[in-house]
Order: C-alpha cells, then sequence, then structure tokens
C-alpha cells in the first residue's frame, strides 16, 4: 500500500485499467453450485484469475464436544491456500493471515445463517484456494454462501462480496492483484443485498472521508452483481438441469 | 474411513457379486473406473492437472525454483512430491495434522514417481553443490471415492508431463531468473500406478470406496513406460499368495499401459 513505484499505467487517460476494465467494471466471475459427491453442500468460483473450491458440512456433529453449543449450532469455517496457488509456493500449513482470513469470514457468514433450529452441531465451511490472484476473501465469501444455501442451510439472505479501492486517486471496483500492489487502498466488502448489511469490511490503504463514502457505494454495487451470478448458480443448478440434485 | 455398520453389511454384497465375477458398480474386476485429465488446470502454477478417477478428485500443481541441494547431493535436483486430504473431501476427514493413512499415501506417491526416476534431477543443477532446481509437486484430494494411491499418482505425472521449467544462472552468488527461457521439464519415463484391493479371494483394479472398505488387502504396483515393476506397496491386514502378487504384476503392467496413453494424451493436448 501507499502507492509503491511501479512502471505499470494503472489508469490510462480514457479511465482504463491495467487489466482493460472500467472503473466500475469486475473481473470475469463463474460460479457454479455443487459440483463435489460428498460434501453436503458445494461450489466453485472463479473470479478473475482466483480458482476457489468450497465444501460444506452439515449440520452434523461436534468434535471436540465442548465447542457445541446446546442453544444453537455454530459454524466453523477453513480459508486455506494450496501450495501452488501463488507464484511462490507456499508451505502446506496454515498461516497467520489464513486463520485471520477464516474468522473474518465466519463472522461475514454468520449474521446470514440460521442455525438456532440444530442445537449441539455444527456447520462446516472448508473454503479452499486453489489459485489466488487478489481479492480471495471476497470471492471465497461469495462462494461460501452459495455453498452454505447449496447444503441447504435455513439462512436470511446471500452474503456477496466484491472488494472496492483506490487506484491512481480513483475509487475502483474489484481491486486485482497489480492493483493491490501499486494501489492506494483495497477494501474488501460483504454485503447481505436484501437486508442492506454490510457484514465484512476491511480497509488496507489511506483514503478521505468523501472517497470511503464512494469507495463503500462501489463496493455495494459490486455486492449487487456478484449476488445475481449467485442466485443464478443455484437456479442452474435446482431449476434448469433437475437431474443434478 | 471409519469402519461402519453399513460397510459390513456391503462387504457380504460385495463379496456374494464377486462370487458371480460382479463388481458392486458394473464393472469388470480388472477394470478401473473412467479417468479424466483436465491439463493445465492452475496456470500460475509451472504445471498443473485436475484429476478424477470416478468420483474420486485430486489436483496437483508443479512449482519449481531454486533451492539447496541436500549436502550429500551437491549435483542433483530435488524433486518432492506431498499429498495432502482435504478435508472437503469427505465428513470424516479433519483438519489438523495428517493421519498415519495420508502420510502412507504422500509417501506411496512420491515413491511411485521417484523411484522411476521420472524427473531427471540431474539437469536440475544451477551451480553444483551450490544451488540447484527444486520441483514440488502438491497434490490435493477434493473428493473422495476409493483408491487416492492412483488418483493422485495420475495427478502428479500428469502435471509434471506438461510443468515448463524457467531458466536461472548464478549472477553474484545468487541463482537470478534468465527471462524468456523456459523449457519442458526434463523426464525420462511415465510412472503409472495400479492400486488392486484383495476381496475374499478376488483382485480387483482400482477399489472404489465400498470395495477399499470392505478389502482385505491391497497392493500398488507402480510400473514405467519400459513395462519395468518401479515401485510397490502392500496395505491393509490380510495377506496375499504369491500367485496373487503375480498376477497383480501383470495386471498393474496391462492396466499401466492405457492409463500410460490417457496421461500421455491428456499431456499432448495442453
Amino acid at each position: 500500500m501507499g502507492g509503491r513505484e511501479s512502471t505499470l499505467v494503472l489508469l490510462d487517460e480514457n479511465g482504463i485499467r491495467c487489466d482493460g476494465r472500467k472503473v466500475d467494471e469486475p473481473r470475469r466471475i463463474m460460479i457454479k453450485a455443487g459440483g463435489l459427491k460428498n460434501a453436503d453442500g458445494s461450489a466453485y468460483i472463479e473470479f478473475g484469475d482466483n480458482k476457489i473450491l468450497v465444501g460444506v458440512y452439515g449440520p452434523r456433529d461436534v468434535h471436540p464436544k465442548h465447542m457445541s453449543r446446546t442453544d444453537t449450532g455454530i459454524l466453523r469455517v477453513r480459508y486455506h491456500m494450496e501450495p501452488f496457488s501463488v507464484s511462490e509456493r507456499k508451505n502446506p500449513a496454515p498461516s497467520r493471515r489464513e486463520i485471520e482470513i477464516s474468522k473474518v469470514i465466519k463472522e461475514a457468514l454468520l449474521p446470514a445463517v440460521i442455525l438456532d433450529n440444530f442445537p449441539r452441531t455444527a456447520v462446516d465451511v472448508f473454503i479452499e484456494v486453489l489459485q489466488a490472484d487478489g481479492g480471495t476473501r471476497c470471492a471465497a465469501l461469495a462462494a461460501a454462501s452459495v455453498a452454505l444455501a447449496d447444503a441447504g442451510i435455513p439462512m436470511r439472505d446471500m452474503v456477496a462480496a466484491c472488494a472496492s479501492g483506490k487506484v491512481a486517486d480513483t475509487i475502483v471496483l474489484d481491486v486485482n492483484n497489480e492493483e493491490d500492489q501499486a494501489g492506494q487502498a483495497d477494501m474488501p466488502i460483504g454485503y447481505m443485498p436484501n437486508l442492506e448489511k454490510i457484514t465484512l469490511l476491511q480497509l488496507d490503504g489511506v483514503l478521505n472521508a468523501e472517497e470511503f463514502k464512494k469507495c463503500v457505494e462501489t463496493g455495494i454495487n459490486g455486492c449487487k452483481i456478484v449476488y445475481e451470478l449467485q442466485k443464478k448458480a443455484l437456479t442452474d443448478k435446482y431449476f434448469k438441469n433437475g437431474k443434478d440434485q | 474411513m471409519t469402519q461402519s455398520i453399513i460397510d459390513d453389511l456391503k462387504k457380504s454384497q460385495i463379496l456374494e457379486l464377486l462370487e458371480q465375477g460382479k463388481r458392486i458398480d458394473g464393472r469388470a474386476l480388472d477394470e478401473p473406473r473412467t479417468l479424466t485429465v483436465e491439463i493445465d488446470a492452475i496456470p500460475k502454477a509451472n504445471g498443473s492437472a485436475r484429476v478424477r478417477l470416478g468420483d474420486t478428485e485430486a489436483v496437483c500443481g508443479v512449482k519449481i525454483q531454486p533451492d539447496r541441494p541436500f549436502p550429500d547431493m551437491g549435483d542433483k535436483g530435488i524433486f518432492i512430491c506431498t499429498a495432502e486430504l482435504l478435508p472437503l473431501s469427505h465428513p470424516s476427514v479433519e483438519t489438523g495434522p495428517p493421519s498415519p493413512d495420508v502420510i502412507e499415501l504422500a509417501r506411496v506417491v512420491d515413491r511411485g514417481i521417484r523411484e522411476s526416476h521420472m524427473v531427471d534431477i540431474s539437469q536440475l543443477v544451477i551451480q553444483q553443490n551450490k544451488s540447484v532446481v527444486g520441483v514440488f509437486a502438491d497434490i490435493v484430494v477434493v473428493d473422495y471415492d476409493g483408491n487416492l494411491f492412483d488418483a493422485c499418482s495420475y495427478a502428479a505425472t500428469a502435471a509434471v508431463l506438461n510443468s515448463k521449467m524457467p531458466k536461472w544462472e548464478m549472477k553474484d552468488d545468487v541463482p537470478t531468473l534468465v527471462e524468456g527461457a523456459e523449457s519442458d521439464l526434463p523426464t525420462t519415463t511415465i510412472p503409472v500406478s495400479i492400486t488392486m484391493a484383495k476381496i475374499g479371494d478376488h483382485i480387483v483394479v482400482d477399489p472404489n470406496s465400498d470395495e477399499w472398505a470392505a478389502m482385505d488387502c491391497r497392493i500398488t504396483i507402480t510400473t514405467d513406460s519400459n513395462e519395468n515393476i518401479v515401485a510397490m506397496q502392500k496395505g491393509g491386514s490380510g495377506g496375499f499368495t504369491l500367485d496373487e502378487i503375480i498376477k497383480c504384476g501383470d495386471l498393474s503392467i496391462k492396466q499401466g499401459a492405457q492409463i500410460r496413453e490417457t496421461l500421455k494424451h491428456a499431456a499432448k493436448g495442453s
């Protein structure tokens, strides 16, 4: 952050970004509901060059037992990157970054899921990043919501997610890896479009009050685009292709 | 995977069917499941493959980077293959340190590829005793339906076959990347593992999860392109007779040849 020196032209005079997108345009997004045989629910997302697989198990018995609660079910999330998902091989053991992201994604999903009817059980969400290219936590959150819905977990709303940020003094939607490295701010947002609630919000970078407002609004617009694709993924599985249920 | 009452019931059904020469999923006894190979599934890796063997699915990504040689092998590069069972692959898989089963899996897959000398590590030296090329093939299992040995082995082999190796030169004692000088990773042969299970007195090739739970013992045999046997691992609590072992050796050569063609074909398509 903080505008590292770079030869890369982040935004040209026509308002076109380094990967050819307009300022308010997300990367190519493809979401598929289902796909894994054993998981109770699953989803696969390609968000730009990010490729993420999510599997959901539960509600099921809790191990270790002391984690279980008598008044409600619990949600557990593990965000994990494969050793081959990034340029330099990553140690397969969970890093501090992965543990933090697991936590923020869990807390972004909690307002949406209704686990009161499943006391003493756990719903486990396993997120596996096969390839990372900036903005994995948003892509992972969006896919996790679809996988939870695919597992039939009761939900108040879908959690959509998209990042916005500041690149070359301009607020842009869906910051990619290059822009994240050389840009001025990155703000991942998780959002429930029908309840109009923000459930994940982080910021890495510097924004003034006006830019902050614009950045949140831009991110929410991105979430609405992602939301339509999440719905489409579920409709494609459950209404058009009935044999895949 | 944990044994359940259902597995016991299924075992008697599997045995009954085998007495009639049939398998629970309708395959012939020596018939592996359909193998699909998607090459270059992870473009950011130096080589990759997503493999589906029946309903068992594994993804392998190969990372190639400069490394220090092992102290006693200064004139050779490094090849390391790891395997991990992801918790989304099956309800019984938990996070945390790998179980003995998974450690065995990773070691058997690694041994099969290493002992075949598939990757020519003598060509992976940047500067003798100082700097060499390290090749890491990391495999993750994303969906479980038995016989992880072969699914992981095919994923790694397919990923290694389509790997592109960057070039490094020593500059000021540091390995420095030479831009635009990628070449194919030097390989000498295509190892193929075939895992067979013994259920009662019957030998079946590529056991699915039901057969895996019902088997008395198993054997994984890896053959190379010259149809030599290069690695073997017996597992499970039962035993094989000499005749059975010899039959398994023949089966691994015969079925291995077909799988090798599939892997070769997939690599060419990239």
